[in-house]
């Protein structure tokens, strides 16, 4: 090989070295965006699952009843959370026995305090934040595992509130999501499939359900608002009309991969069916809708994670309400964990941040749990023919 | 008493009739099967018919009674439409049970009822795309009455400012009129675009090429998985981490750098929409990727090219329209995003080309004009479903477009 070949052949070579670290870094890329993402939001979420508690004499009097910051000393009063001392006369009406005695007790403490034990940014006074770190250098406080983060609906003092209500909301919305789109979807699949004739009727449905799969999910939220609300009447913020608005969103995502999954039988077993006399509702519901049922459902659990994290349709629906307690119905107002991620996430006092960041935290855990399930069931089920 | 508690004793009515009729029914059957005639269906079709025919004139009256009562026309009691609809329930069922007999074409008929229910089922789908054109156009016209549709598309300022005060009668009062030129919304939403897909594009093709074309399965099947978690993150948690981490930070770079950045600038929501668009570019250029035969880049192999020269020569050329159509399906994904924006980028309309400065979305603008206080037929209300309507318009013309690209693609290599 003369010079000039020999050395334009290395000039291809460094060149191919090149795309390929091009592409490499791409990936690696993408790989580092998760890694800052999850330990950004890990990082400032986790401290959030444990909260400030002072050990103070809780003297319980007759007065504490009417005023209840007389419970504790003068000095320390300031650093104990208000929602502690507004649960005192219902405590004290319910245990009377109470009365007259004075105890040692954990309490919680104020979010601006809980914020400077934990070395954040707060609004503490000079003098609170010499009576706290005293308190500290006595043992009087520590950080306990946060019970009101999951116990307690919305609130608005950052140390009392917790993702309860959102919790219960997101269940309430999934059940209706659910009971809509799982039945509408796999009937529609099973329709297309293996009912339908290929016409221009069955074409256009079918192009029209892949349409939908892309519209905007806040379109769907103008839907729930001028559909469900305005017109039927459901009411504002409540479960059932972000469960339907849900609901209609996610019915292409099962369709979708119903049809897939009712694809994968091979028609063999349909035909066998057919030999034998079986009719066209008998040869589904016995043999290809029980076969392709695992893929039914890895499709419907996705779809179910899909419109778990959906915040958008919900906002429009008015479902970022305010909700200490929670729903108790279909039509109470209720809030669901993305929407209360996005209320705490434009609050402006400090320790809602890290409470946001935990909540993303949980929901994280559940989605990813959902989605794990589906591989799971898809690995163990799945079948090739 | 409430519709719960109404829903709870229809369903606790229903459903042990609907359980006795089947017996009742398939018994009827087997009776005449033991009396030695032969059955025209097996026996639970027989029970299936008299359930069929047991609830559809109770549905089709209970639908007409809750029609009547939306429309205001007849409002009855609830209890009274609940002992009214099961007394119907029954009477039919009788009847239909009274119909029972071996000769009866029990399959046929109930398989006919199955076909249409599956058939309604399918409607559901298209109603919900009639649905949405046409909550989105009848309050989109109400809005054209008010402000014209060129004014709309062409005005360069955004100030709905004084629009609740004519809603309230009080128009004269502000001096500044209420306009509504869309441009410096649809230039917001164009940037922060623009800008997503800068970073999803690159990033997305190229470690689609990485995975199809160099990685060894064990990579694959470690990198694929961490890509569908990134699609599986809600946008209300990238909204988060848009506003929390990535401004901020975004603000100190440019700073340091000795230029001005807003908190709500349009690089930060950008940058993140584009990571979350990544695995969605990535895993449909994957398939288009993997589906160019590979008797393609054998050709090309054979004629002494490096992989990367049949990469860059062959295969993308080949799968060019695959790429186009998840570009443009990626586009649409990001025109529509909602959450990101809404938390990470500014609510002022601004008509700038700097990325650094605050700008706002279509999107931002529809949220924040219906989660608001104002009246429903107010303008600033109404401007939201003007621009849904566009929204609505342009990413299902991005759909129509992308899915005919891809459609030529399949055809050309029969897939």
């Amino acid at each position: 090989m003369d010079h000039a070949s020999l050395k334009s052949t290395r000039m291809r070579y460094r060149r191919e070295r090149r795309f390929k670290i091009y592409c490499a870094t791409a990936l690696v890329l993408a790989g580092v965006f998760l890694v800052v993402f999850f330990s950004d939001i890990v990082s400032k979420g986790y401290t959030a699952f444990w909260q400030a508690q002072i050990k103070v004499e809780v003297s319980y009097t007759q007065d504490v009843k009417e005023l209840p910051f007389l419970a504790v000393g003068e000095d320390v009063s300031n650093l104990i959370s208000r929602a502690w001392f507004r649960k005192l006369p219902r405590k004290l009406n319910e245990h009377p026995e109470l009365i007259g005695t004075t105890r040692t007790e954990w309490v919680l403490a104020d979010g601006a305090v809980d914020q400077y034990l934990k070395d954040k940014p707060n609004g503490l006074k000079k003098k609170q934040k010499t009576l706290a770190d005293r308190l500290r250098s006595r043992d009087r406080t520590r950080l306990a595992f946060n019970t009101y983060f999951f116990t307690q609906g919305d609130s608005k003092l950052p140390e009392s509130s917790g993702i309860f209500s959102a919790a219960v909301g997101t269940i309430y919305v999934m059940i209706v999501t659910m009971a809509f789109s799982l039945p509408t979807g796999v009937l529609t699949a099973i329709y297309l499939e293996e009912f339908a004739s290929d016409n221009w009727l069955t074409r256009a449905i079918e192009v029209n359900i892949n349409n939908l799969a892309a519209i905007p999910s806040i379109l769907y939220g103008l839907l729930g608002l001028a559909i469900f609300i305005n017109y039927v009447g459901i009411p504002r913020s409540s479960a059932l009309a972000g469960g339907l608005t849900l609901g209609l969103m996610s019915l292409p995502v099962i369709i979708i991969s119903s049809r897939a999954a009712l694809r994968s039988v091979p028609d063999s077993i349909r035909e066998a069916a057919f030999g034998v006399g079986a009719s066209r509702w008998q040869v589904v519901s016995h043999h290809v809708l029980p076969m392709s049922l695992p893929g039914i459902l890895t499709g419907s659990i996705i779809a179910l994670a899909q419109a778990m994290g959906e915040t958008a349709p919900l906002l429009i629906v008015g479902m970022m309400a305010f909700i200490p307690e929670a729903p108790s119905g279909f039509t109470d107002a209720a809030t669901v964990m993305p929407a209360q991620i996005y209320t705490w996430s434009s609050a402006a006092l400090r320790p809602y941040a890290e409470r946001t960041a935990a909540a993303i935290l949980v929901l994280l855990a559940v989605l990813i749990l959902l989605n794990l399930t589906a591989v799971l069931l898809r690995k163990r089920y799945e079948r090739t023919w | 008493m409430t519709l719960e508690y109404i829903l709870l004793l229809f369903f606790a009515g229903l459903i042990p009739l609907a359980y006795a009729a089947f017996f009742l029914g398939r018994r009827k059957a087997e009776t005449d099967l033991d009396r030695g005639y032969r059955l025209n269906s097996p026996p639970s079709f027989y029970g299936w018919y008299v359930i069929v025919w047991m609830f559809l004139p109770a549905i089709g009256v209970s639908a007409v009674f809750a029609v009547l009562h939306m429309a205001g026309i007849l409002s009855v009691p609830a209890p009274v439409v609940l002992v009214g609809v099961l007394a119907l329930v029954a009477a039919a069922g009788g009847l239909a049970l009274h119909r029972v007999r071996a000769s009866l074409r029990a399959r046929k008929i109930v398989e006919d009822v199955i076909r249409w229910l599956l058939f309604i089922a399918t409607c559901i789908s298209v109603f919900t795309t009639v649905g949405i054109v046409l909550s989105v156009v009848f309050e989109a016209v109400k809005f054209f009455n008010m402000v014209s549709l060129w004014e709309f598309l062409t005005g360069t300022t955004w100030s709905p400012g004084s629009a609740f005060l004519e809603g309230a009668g009080r128009g004269g009062e502000q001096s500044s009129k209420a306009e509504f030129g869309s441009v410096p919304i649809f230039a917001g939403t164009f940037m922060i675009t623009f800008i997503a897909m800068c970073v999803a594009l690159p990033v997305g093709l190229f470690s689609a090429i990485f995975m199809s074309e160099y990685a060894g399965r064990n990579l694959r099947g470690v990198a694929k998985p961490a890509l569908e978690v990134l699609a599986g993150i809600p946008t209300v948690v990238y909204g988060f981490f848009a506003a929390i981490t990535v401004s901020p930070f975004i603000v100190y770079i440019a700073e340091t750098l000795g230029l001005e950045a807003a908190y709500t600038n349009a690089l930060s929501p950008g940058i993140v929409m584009g990571i979350m668009i990544i695995p969605f570019i990535s895993s449909l250029s994957d398939d288009v990727i993997s589906s160019i035969p590979q008797s393609l880049r054998e050709g090309s192999f054979a004629l002494g090219t490096t992989r990367s020269e049949t990469i860059k020569h062959v295969v993308l050329p080949a799968a060019f329209p695959g790429i186009v159509s998840a570009f443009l399906l990626g586009v649409s994904r990001a025109l529509g995003e909602t959450m990101i924006v809404v938390m990470a980028a500014g609510l002022r309309p601004n008509l700038a080309w700097n990325p650094l400065e605050g700008m706002t979305t279509v999107t931002v603008r529809i949220v924040d004009a219906l989660t608001g206080d104002l009246a429903f037929d107010s303008a600033e209300t109404l401007s939201a479903f003007a621009l849904g309507l566009t929204l609505l318009v342009v990413t299902l013309m991005l759909n129509i477009v992308s899915s005919i690209v891809i459609r030529r693609f399949k055809q050309q290599y029969e897939m």
